[in-house]
């Protein structure tokens, strides 16, 4: 009952690839908040006027 | 708790262990080179729509437009990994390479187009995300799994995907359709079979190696070089179009004929040139150009700006 799960070590290279991933990520969803704030500033209350 | 910190030590994606694909390789996967000609051809569709979009908009527009493309890109890498192993082209993939495990390719294309397509629906027009969704639909399941190992036709009728840009551009523009971005898809159309069968002229034999039924592996070069200069021929009144019919002036339908000709003139000499490495040179030649005249006849439209909409 007291054995350990297996668990999985990351080598160097892959650390580096998981946090350059990690960042990107990061951007893209800021980018994004940034994005639909300032289209919500250009579109004011037609925001909700959307075309078909 | 997390699980990745002790233990066993992983390979990397090839062996379905923690990934070690980094940004660039993502970047790769969105096919770039394809992206910036989406980028390209829906800024003219934007750019010459009727009316003012503020350029908030227009960038939100192109912005889901690349970030679409590029998921197709990736389900496109996802789906073809076994053609693009065996093909020299496509070998240094992130996916044959081992960067990118594939179901990690499948739910990034699949992520990107729902965010895409979402963005764009919400933050500018639905049927603009209609239309996006529709083109990655026919490029990943009618292109990529259905027409491509199926018929030599595929790059005919897939082409489609490749024409959209701009009528998504000139869409999100105006939230409606009209004669002149039709113009476009046709331009966009008519010019694919010329620009990938030149190709495939030259990458014949890595297309055999794949089992793709790329015309000239199926018809053999003799025909592909007699299709591509009547597609090329075809092009010419296609191209000069927008002029011909009075939404563009006069130096479009000038760019467009010289440009039509120069394209009838590669054509033909890929026809007359059939062997060895004069051959390759002339196919290779017409490849090259095909890109320059796709780019020549936009920028000219995009210099031209809002001509075509208050031609209207």
């Amino acid at each position: 009952m007291d054995e350990k799960p297996k668990r999985i070590v990351l080598s160097e290279e892959q650390k580096r690839s998981r946090r350059a991933r990690s960042i990107a990520i990061a951007l893209a969803l800021g980018a994004l908040v940034v994005l639909f704030y300032v289209v919500t500033l250009v579109k004011g209350p037609a925001v909700l006027n959307r075309p078909l | 708790m997390s699980l990745v910190s002790e233990g066993t030590e992983f390979a990397g994606s090839a062996g379905y262990g923690p990934s070690i694909a980094s940004v660039g390789d993502y970047v790769a996967l969105m096919k770039p080179r394809v992206m910036s000609l989406v980028v390209f051809t829906a800024l003219v569709g934007v750019v010459i729509a009727p009316g003012h979009v503020h350029p908030v908009i227009g960038f939100t527009a192109l912005l889901c437009i690349a970030v679409g493309a590029g998921a197709a890109g990736a389900l496109n890498m996802w789906y073809d990994a076994d053609i693009d192993a065996v093909m020299r082209r496509t070998s240094n993939r992130p996916i044959p390479r081992g960067r990118i495990a594939p179901g990690e390719a499948l739910a990034f294309g699949i992520v990107l187009a729902a965010f895409a397509v979402g963005v764009l629906g919400l933050l500018v027009s639905w049927l603009a995300a209609a239309l996006l969704a529709f083109t990655i639909f026919f490029y990943v399941v009618v292109y990529t799994v259905w027409l491509k190992r199926s018929t030599p036709q595929n790059i005919v009728i897939g082409g489609a995907a490749g024409a959209f840009p701009p009528v998504i551009g000139w869409v999100a523009a105006t939230g409606g359709i009209a004669v002149e971005p039709c113009l476009l898809f046709l331009i966009i159309f008519f010019w694919t079979p010329p620009h990938f069968w030149a190709l495939s002229l030259v990458r014949v034999d890595d297309y055999a190696r794949a089992r793709v039924p790329m015309l000239p592996v199926v018809a053999g070069p003799e025909e592909t070089r007699r299709k591509i200069l009547l597609y090329s021929i075809g092009l010419v009144p296609i191209g000069a179009a927008p002029w011909l019919l009075g939404y563009t002036q006069t130096i479009y339908g000038v760019t467009a004929l010289l440009a039509g000709a120069l394209m009838v003139a590669f054509a033909w000499r890929v026809r007359r040139e059939r062997d060895g490495e004069r051959a390759e040179r002339a196919a290779h030649d017409l490849f090259a150009f095909s890109i320059l005249y796709l780019f020549v006849l936009f920028a000219v439209l995009l210099v031209e700006g809002g001509v075509i909409g208050r031609a209207v």
